[in-house]
């Protein structure tokens, strides 16, 4: 097993990989930018680095930086989280030539999927089922129509270094292509530092369904049920359950293995993620394999009792799976949420700020993996994904009612978040009977938001003016009881004291 | 204490006092049975006729917010014996409109030039934050007055990006 562990990220994913370091006992190490001096991650870890501005390629992406400071520590692996370096295979052939373990698959297999028409290419040759499009990447518009013409519309313009949504558009139409390809490219070369565009058939009405994957070193490859995905904005996955509410056993056993065999193919070691589209048929093609832990793996751990990050490490460190694939049971139900500071009243953008107010969920089945808290600065320079809030139940109504009863306790103050968005997708009739595809928030965020109950101004009033009258006392409540001098001023304060004491003597003397 | 609330734009008449640690609470002149605890600070724990409400204040240099369960209010309040005078009514739909970057970012791309025709929620400036690039949106037709941001400049919440008129 490794000593000492540095965990190449930040946020909540950073603070995810810090904890189960200390749970096995090894030593964690954070780095941190300019602006994340106070991020929840450096005071997590057991040592933190400075590595450099907050501009993500001039630190959390510079591979040197964060190279040199495992050298000098003396870290023995390198956990990438999620973003920034974790699909990067540049990053896991220096780590190797560094003699620092990466905790993932091996730079080869990376590269091969890294590059989605590579991978398209080898996954043809292994039988792969496959969306109709071409294997290479764009040279020009006029390819980019020519192919269109030839597929149909709509297509999908994807970046082939792409992920999350980034370097990805739509389009319906020939007089559409031109800007959507040039907006996709220059959002490919900003998000990965390439520019390669590849067309895709738009399959109508898809699920996005994915497969999670472990494999040891020594060959062993099993596969952990799926993840439901298609709750998405702008191609940005906003909510995840698992399992899926339209597969059952038998299809998720074929997909399983047909993920099972792509990570096969790829020689793929470490966890990884098979993403398919679905079709309304419930067809299912291969889309891309994300190298990576994925942001909504806690579903997944929920449902098989598995801690993923605990397995990526033994694995990294040469063991052997310790479980076969007629091991694995689902149990229950798992939904996600992705809180994010960005505003719903504002076409969701960013909200970064500090927080001055935190109130976070507990009680049955909750997990809440979270990045944040009370006093922090929410940095602009970063994804706004702050925390994930998780509810478990022994099925999916259950997880539900957990979930909208923990997002009714949780309260961010001071920024804007996304809460709201998750109330009004889980309460929306057609997401509880399952019925939805990728385009369903689209549609449902289209169809205006029903004005939320406001039957309670008249609280608010009241409130309103508590709040003034307590303004100069700042006294907390203790026991449930106004502190004794929360009256008004503290000389009358002294007076009640002593008639309250009176009082209490009275009755005592009376029983 | 008399005080004059405005909630979403609706104005209230209150009067709070606190006598022997219990408080009396009229609105709109109709007595109403309350209780009220700081559960810490801008939390607190209200009973209205049996009815229990945990209220959350959000503040900032300029406004109020007050939240009762998941529905956030826009709160004012005055004391009607201080010469603070009320938030003048914003604008309506006539004159030139500014458009303002709603976030901190960068500037990524002019979408129009000066004394272009633009259509309502037409996308005029684009600005990058946190990863995430936002079309700034015309809120009315009309044409470009001035282009104030230029490509590749840092903006702050709240500068003025472009007008239209």
């Amino acid at each position: 097993m490794f000593k000492k562990i540095l965990v190449a990220n930040r946020g909540e994913i950073a603070v995810r990989v810090i904890r189960a370091c200390r749970e096995l006992g090894v030593t964690s190490v954070a780095v941190f930018s300019d602006v994340d001096r106070a991020s929840l991650h450096v005071r997590k870890a057991d040592e933190a680095y400075h590595i450099g501005p907050a501009a993500a390629a001039e630190s959390y992406l510079n591979v040197t930086k964060i190279l040199g400071v495992a050298k000098l520590c003396g870290a023995d692996a390198i956990h990438p989280g999620y973003g920034f370096l974790s699909e990067n295979s540049r990053f896991a052939q220096a780590c190797a030539e560094a003699g620092v373990k990466f905790i993932g698959p091996s730079a080869a297999s990376m590269e091969m999927m890294g590059s989605k028409t590579r991978a398209r290419q080898e996954m043809e040759k292994a039988g792969i089922p496959l969306v109709p499009g071409a294997a290479r990447g764009l040279e020009s518009a006029e390819q980019a129509a020519q192919i269109a013409a030839k597929i149909g519309y709509p297509i999908m313009l994807k970046a082939a270094a792409g992920g999350g949504g980034k370097g990805m558009r739509l389009v319906h139409s020939p007089a559409e292509l031109k800007p959507a390809l040039e907006a996709a490219q220059s959002e490919s070369l900003r998000a990965f530092g390439d520019a390669e565009v590849y067309v895709e058939k738009a399959i109508v009405n898809p699920r996005h369904i994915e497969m999670q994957v472990l494999a040891d070193e020594q060959g062993n490859t099993v596969y952990l049920g799926e993840r439901e995905c298609s709750i998405q904005r702008r191609h940005q996955k906003v909510l995840e359950e698992s399992p899926s509410p339209v597969v059952d056993p038998d299809m998720r056993r074929r997909m399983g293995e047909v993920a099972v065999r792509v990570a096969k193919a790829a020689s793929y070691t470490n966890a990884g993620t098979v993403e398919f589209l679905v079709d309304p048929d419930k067809n299912f093609y291969f889309l891309e394999m994300n190298t990576r832990l994925q942001v909504e793996h806690p579903v997944t751990e929920l449902i098989t009792g598995l801690d993923l990050v605990h397995l990526q490490i033994h694995i990294a460190a040469g063991e052997k799976l310790p479980f076969a694939q007629e091991d694995i049971h689902i149990r229950g139900h798992a939904v996600e949420c992705r809180i994010y500071a960005e505003d719903p009243d504002n076409n969701y953008f960013p909200s970064p700020g500090k927080i001055t107010l935190l109130l976070a969920p507990s009680g049955p089945g909750i997990r809440r993996d979270s990045g944040m808290y009370e006093g922090w600065t929410v940095p602009m320079d970063y994804d706004p994904l702050l925390a994930k809030l998780i509810g478990y139940g022994t099925d999916r109504p259950q997880a539900i009612s957990r979930l909208v009863r923990a997002l009714n306790e949780y309260f961010v103050g001071g920024i804007k978040t996304n809460i709201s968005l998750f109330r009004r997708i889980l309460r929306d009739p057609d997401f509880q009977a399952g019925k939805f595809d990728t385009g369903y928030l689209d549609r449902l965020l289209k169809s205006g938001a029903p004005e939320a109950a406001r039957g309670d101004a008249e609280v608010a009033a009241i409130a309103a003016g508590i709040f003034a009258i307590l303004e100069g006392e700042s006294t907390v409540a203790s026991n449930g009881r106004p502190s004794a001098n929360s009256a008004n001023g503290s000389a009358a304060s002294g007076w009640k004291r002593a008639a309250r004491v009176e009082a209490v003597k009275e009755v005592a003397s009376s029983l | 204490m008399v005080y004059e609330v405005t909630i979403d734009g609706k104005n209230y008449r209150l009067d709070l006092g606190r006598a022997d640690g219990r408080w009396q609470c009229r609105i709109d002149g109709r007595e109403v049975q309350m209780d009220a605890v700081l559960a810490r600070t801008d939390v607190l724990s209200v009973l209205i006729e049996g009815k229990a409400y945990e209220v959350k204040r959000e503040r900032t240099a300029t406004d109020m917010h007050l939240w009762v369960g998941a529905a956030r209010y826009a709160a004012e309040l005055r004391d009607p014996r201080s010469l603070r005078s009320r938030k003048a009514a914003s604008g309506g739909e006539t004159g030139p409109k500014k458009l303002v970057a709603p976030m901190s970012g960068r500037v990524v791309r002019v979408l129009l030039p000066e004394n272009a025709t633009v259509e309502a929620g037409q996308g005029v400036v684009v600005v990058e934050a946190m990863k995430m690039q936002n079309e700034i949106k015309s809120p009315k037709k009309g044409t470009v007055q001035k282009i104030v941001a230029a490509e590749g400049a840092n903006v702050n919440a709240g500068e003025v990006l472009a007008i239209v008129e």
